[in-house]
């Protein structure tokens, strides 16, 4: 079994490798077969696109990154809210978290343009579809964390006389931080695509609007550089939250 | 040997026991009187009621007929005093908190929160349980023992009256076990606390009480209560080896074998 382990200098230096060898069969191999520019462009004439249009981008981008910040926070805070009344109240939840679980299920595609519908056409729909988005992953994870204390520890701070809110702010809050930060991880990339989802549907600005007008006007590649850059937000939005949970760490134990 | 003084610290009359919503009582007509400074070892087959003495002397089960006082009071009253401590058959540390942390909890929740004078009491009794070196490792760092060690350390911290303890030794091994068995009577000596041990073991019944109680299953009551004083030398330190307490744990054998059907 030993053997089959890889050294420190493979583990860094395979995934480097294995992402070069897709990008050059990207930039030789695909135009070699006859595939296109306007149907997929080289990496080297995204690249090129990117530096010459990046202040546009970055324009559009702008709008996107506040949709989906606000969508992260109206998102995660309902769900965090909405889990501690299941736990705290049996019967809410009994009534209420079917329905919910029930709601889930509608994709987010079908459900975008009522929510288009409803809301009208400014910022908020985005921030609604990128908050939904966010809301199922927290909401179930943290109903799981916030009841994962077990009997013993329960009856431990019964036998302490424990208020309810010592119980939840000793116990039950930090058994669910690590599920909490495990969600807010998936979110930090799912706000990014739920203000996307809300921007091809009904917006003239945001980095959804021109990936939808570059698609249309066979622009491809400022379809790929929009495309790159939606992938670079999510993985900074995702770095910010990892961030985040290792500083709370130093400070929850010190 | 801790005085055993002719204060009440536990009376039970006609005490019965049950979960909500089962009609068959747990325990049942429990007749039992613990003085304060007495320590108590609770015997009996599976099933028989052992934890759930402890958990209604500690609040956790309201008794479903006749009377319980703790201390000359309800169970609940006594609780909230913080007069009670119990220490669980898992150590039950919480995870993400230092040993030393761990035993603050009950500084900081409930009745006993006076945060200022955390740190040199929890060392304090770190010391007593011979852990204070670690008091700075999590509990995924500790063994078995130690765990216990800590959540011993941790009831310790209230400074109950009253120490309940539930099978706390019975995962370990039998090395470790007599090792705390001798630090848990060095503890009972030295803070004259009242103790009522749940345990499998007949030896260490034997060798940790002052008096055993044996109960019976099906249905829980109470079989026999022996006093073992004169097996203790004049330390207090039980002659485990001598004739007496083989003849008293033969006649225990006997008595969990004919309470077991």
């Amino acid at each position: 079994m030993k053997r089959d382990q890889l050294s420190l200098l493979e583990a860094t230096i395979l995934p480097v490798a294995g992402a070069f060898s897709l990008l050059i069969v990207w930039q030789w191999v695909l135009p070699a077969l006859g595939v296109p520019a306007y149907i997929v462009p080289t990496p080297f004439s995204v690249l090129r696109t990117f530096a010459s249009e990046w202040r546009g981008l970055i324009q559009n981008a702008l709008p996107t990154w506040y949709e989906a910040l606000l969508g992260f926070f109206l998102g995660n805070l309902t769900a965090v809210i909405l889990a501690i009344v299941f736990v705290y109240s049996p019967r809410v939840r009994a009534a209420y978290f079917p329905v919910v679980l029930l709601f889930n299920t509608i994709p987010v595609l079908a459900l975008a343009p009522i929510i288009i519908l409803v809301f009208g056409l400014g910022i908020l729909p985005k921030v609604v579809i990128a908050a939904l988005l966010c809301f199922f992953p927290t909401l179930i994870n943290m109903v799981r964390g916030l009841t994962s204390a077990t009997s013993n520890e329960l009856e431990l701070m019964h036998v302490l006389s424990a208020s309810g809110w010592e119980t939840f702010w000793r116990l039950r809050a930090p058994r669910s931080v690590p599920l909490l930060f495990a969600s807010l991880r998936i979110s930090a990339t799912t706000s990014v695509i739920g203000a996307i989802v809300g921007e091809w549907i009904g917006s003239d600005r945001g980095l959804g609007a021109v990936i939808i007008q570059s698609t249309f006007n066979y622009q491809a590649e400022r379809l790929f550089a929009a495309v790159l850059l939606a992938s670079l937000s999510g993985i900074i939005f995702f770095a910010i939250v990892g961030r985040i949970e290792r500083i709370f760490h130093r400070l929850a134990s010190p | 040997m801790n005085p055993v003084t002719n204060e009440i610290a536990i009376e039970a009359r006609s005490l019965g026991l049950g979960y909500p919503g089962s009609m068959q009582p747990v325990l049942e007509g429990v007749d039992l009187s613990v003085a304060k400074g007495e320590f108590l070892t609770i015997l009996g087959p599976s099933g028989c009621g052992k934890s759930t003495l402890l958990r209604a002397i500690a609040d956790l089960l309201p008794p479903i007929n006749g009377r319980l006082s703790v201390l000359g009071k309800p169970a609940a009253e006594a609780r909230r005093q913080r007069e009670v401590g119990f220490v669980f058959q898992e150590a039950t540390l919480l995870p993400w908190r230092t040993v030393r942390d761990n035993v603050c909890l009950p500084l900081q929740v409930g009745k006993g929160r006076i945060a200022k004078s955390v740190q040199p009491r929890a060392d304090h009794w770190l010391e007593l349980v011979g852990l204070a070196h670690l008091s700075d490792r999590y509990p995924n760092q500790l063994s078995g023992g130690q765990r216990q060690r800590v959540s011993i350390a941790r009831a310790l911290q209230c400074e109950p009256d009253i120490l309940l303890m539930d099978e706390p030794f019975g995962a370990l091994d039998e090395i470790t076990r007599d090792r705390l068995n001798d630090e848990l009577l060095s503890i009972w000596r030295r803070t004259h606390a009242t103790i009522l041990f749940v345990t499998h073991s007949i030896t260490e019944a034997i060798y940790l009480g002052g008096r055993v109680l044996v109960l019976a299953a099906n249905p829980g009551r109470c079989q026999a209560l022996i006093d073992l004083a004169s097996l203790k030398d004049e330390n207090g330190v039980c002659r485990r080896e001598s004739p007496q307490a083989q003849e008293i744990a033969a006649q225990l054998r006997q008595l969990l074998r004919d309470g077991g059907a």
